[in-house]
């Protein structure tokens, strides 16, 4: 739920989170316990629908997270942010707080602890992928498919559930591509090979 | 498939509605057109923010020969957009074949106005786009008309497929496809449809709809996407979670259960503003009708919320005369640089509100 008030916070010569105007409309909410804030011009707020319970973007609530707010946020893995740089694009994890915006896949790795919690947050407590896979991930000479078993079990489980509803709602067309992906994922469980598209 | 060039002139043909404006498949006195794009980036390559201008060279050769090699549709037109005058990219913007930041060029997130960035897209349908060096690397879209987000996931998979064949795409079990921003990351997918909800907004339930949608994690967005307004009573509501949700659960939360949900709750209005306020209805539409018939200057809002009320107004029967394919074309040619393009030159605003007008007078009442 989420519960509004408006300009209860306002930060000294603050500039609007859209554009480079002085943000005169500030709002926080607490979701889930987390505050968010959005500081915005007259303007840009009112093309939000501020006034009226606006809906904020997935995006504006990682922005909201991710900038470090005047009001201290407690956010798990924040707090124990070490001041790491990308080894392959040098970002940092502070250049990323600042923009929202990771530099290069190698990323993912450096910052997995940092981003973890952010995500799954983000993610509506989503922390893992679940669905389609490129077929270069699916054979096992690669370095980013070594799926163990746990992995895998939990994918097949996920598939065999998409596969029933798909026969059920006769997309048949969906069922054979399910059908596929796990006859690929078995088959990638008996040694390194090349996985067959249907 | 076998490898064809990509097409060497820019006829983008005016008199063809591009598949979102057709008015053809399910539910499209509603649902106007379904959209599905795939966010990927090369795994060798920097991401967007930290690319050189050689990196984005490189990603647009790699992307150019790939999307030819791999045949993702008969004909596929190629525009460099760092080589593209305003006007155009503008027309591409209005035609849904590239967002506005593309158009634009904005650092850090994509590249800057003169940084090497790019569209492809299939001709004469316009059905595929794929935009090279947006946010990410490759964004990858098919549109349908309609309620048809099956469809578009189906042939929109079969192109990732086809491109995936020859290129790298960053990919880790954990996050799945890895994209710039993390709020894309895992499938890479956000499914939207485009809604017409004039009937909503007359019976005041409309903010009800949004507010449904915000506490299910959908976006809710005007007409051109991220940060525009919804003008003409069209909405685009789309998913926002992308880790840990399948592409075939998200579709299967929009097409079956939500969209359908606000399709009906649209049509309920509609069917209670000619059950228990006929004349005012009669009176609204026919008035935007007249308005449409007979002025002399118009700007862009104000047309697009006039041929919405006349779109209402068809779909219920209450004026003849004049078809919804015909509106919706015409919702697409009053935008200011197809406008131009009609007119052959350039013009400036005041300039551009009598020759909206005029377009507008003179096309409408063709079936």
């Amino acid at each position: 739920m989420t519960a509004t008030e408006g300009n209860s916070y306002t930060p000294p010569e603050m500039k609007c989170d859209q554009c480079d105007n002085e943000a005169t409309v500030h709002d926080l909410s607490i979701r889930n316990g987390v505050k968010i804030e959005r500081h915005l011009c007259e303007s840009c707020a009112q093309q939000q629908g501020l006034s009226a319970h606006g809906g904020t973007s997935l995006a504006e609530l990682m922005k909201a997270m991710i900038v470090p707010a005047a009001t201290p946020v407690t956010i798990p893995g924040l707090g124990t942010a070490k001041p790491a740089a990308c080894p392959n694009c040098k970002t940092t994890f502070s250049e990323f707080k600042q923009n929202g915006l990771l530099g290069c896949a190698e990323c993912y790795r450096t910052f997995e602890s940092q981003l973890g919690p952010l995500l799954e947050r983000a993610h509506e407590g989503g922390v893992r992928h679940t669905g389609k896979t490129p077929r270069r991930a699916e054979s096992a000479g690669n370095r980013s498919s070594v799926v163990d078993l746990e992995q895998r079990a939990q994918r097949l489980a996920t598939l065999r559930r998409e596969l029933d509803m798909a026969v059920q709602s006769e997309q048949y067309e969906q069922a054979a591509r399910l059908r596929d992906e796990m006859r690929r994922l078995l088959d990638s469980g008996n040694g390194p090979q090349e996985g067959v598209r249907g | 498939m076998s490898q064809s060039p990509f097409e060497r002139t820019n006829p983008l043909p005016l008199s063809v509605l591009p598949p979102w404006l057709a008015g053809e498949g399910e539910c499209v006195d509603v649902a106007m057109s379904s959209r599905v794009r795939l966010a990927r980036n090369m795994a060798a390559l920097p991401f967007m923010p930290k690319a050189q201008r050689r990196d984005r060279q490189q990603v647009l050769d790699m992307c150019r020969d790939q999307i030819l090699r791999a045949g993702v549709s008969t004909r596929m037109m190629w525009i460099d957009l760092h080589d593209c005058g305003l006007n155009e990219r503008t027309l591409l913007v209005e035609r849904h074949l590239i967002s506005k930041q593309h158009s634009k060029g904005k650092p850090p997130a994509g590249a800057a106005q003169e940084d090497p960035r790019a569209v492809a897209f299939s001709v004469p349908d316009e059905k595929l786009s794929i935009m090279v060096n947006e946010e990410d690397h490759l964004r990858l879209q098919m549109v349908l008309p309609g309620l048809s987000l099956r469809a578009a996931w189906n042939a929109i998979s079969e192109v990732d497929d086809r491109l995936e064949g020859g290129v790298h795409f960053a990919f880790s079990e954990r996050f799945g496809y890895l994209t710039a921003c993390p709020t894309n990351v895992g499938t890479g997918l956000r499914m939207s449809v485009m809604l017409h909800l004039p009937g909503l907004r007359l019976t005041g339930e409309l903010d009800k709809v949004k507010r449904a949608a915000t506490d299910m994690s959908l976006a809710v967005r005007g007409f051109y996407g991220e940060g525009s307004d919804a003008v003409g009573d069209l909405y685009q509501i789309s998913n926002q979670t992308t880790l840990g949700k399948s592409e075939e659960m998200i579709l299967r939360d929009l097409e079956q259960e939500i969209i359908p949900k606000v399709v009906e709750y649209e049509r309920h209005s509609r069917r209670e503003l000619i059950a228990k306020r006929r004349a005012g209805l009669e009176d609204q539409v026919h008035r935007a009708y007249g308005t449409l018939l007979h002025a002399r200057l118009l700007a862009t809002d104000e047309a697009m919320q006039l041929l919405s009320l006349v779109r209402l107004g068809v779909l219920m029967g209450v004026i003849r005369g004049t078809s919804h394919q015909r509106v919706n074309q015409l919702m697409l040619l009053v935008q200011p640089a197809h406008l131009q393009r009609v007119a052959g030159r350039e013009l400036d605003q005041e300039q551009r509100r009598a020759a909206r007008a005029a377009l507008v007078r003179s096309e409408i009442a063709k079936v």
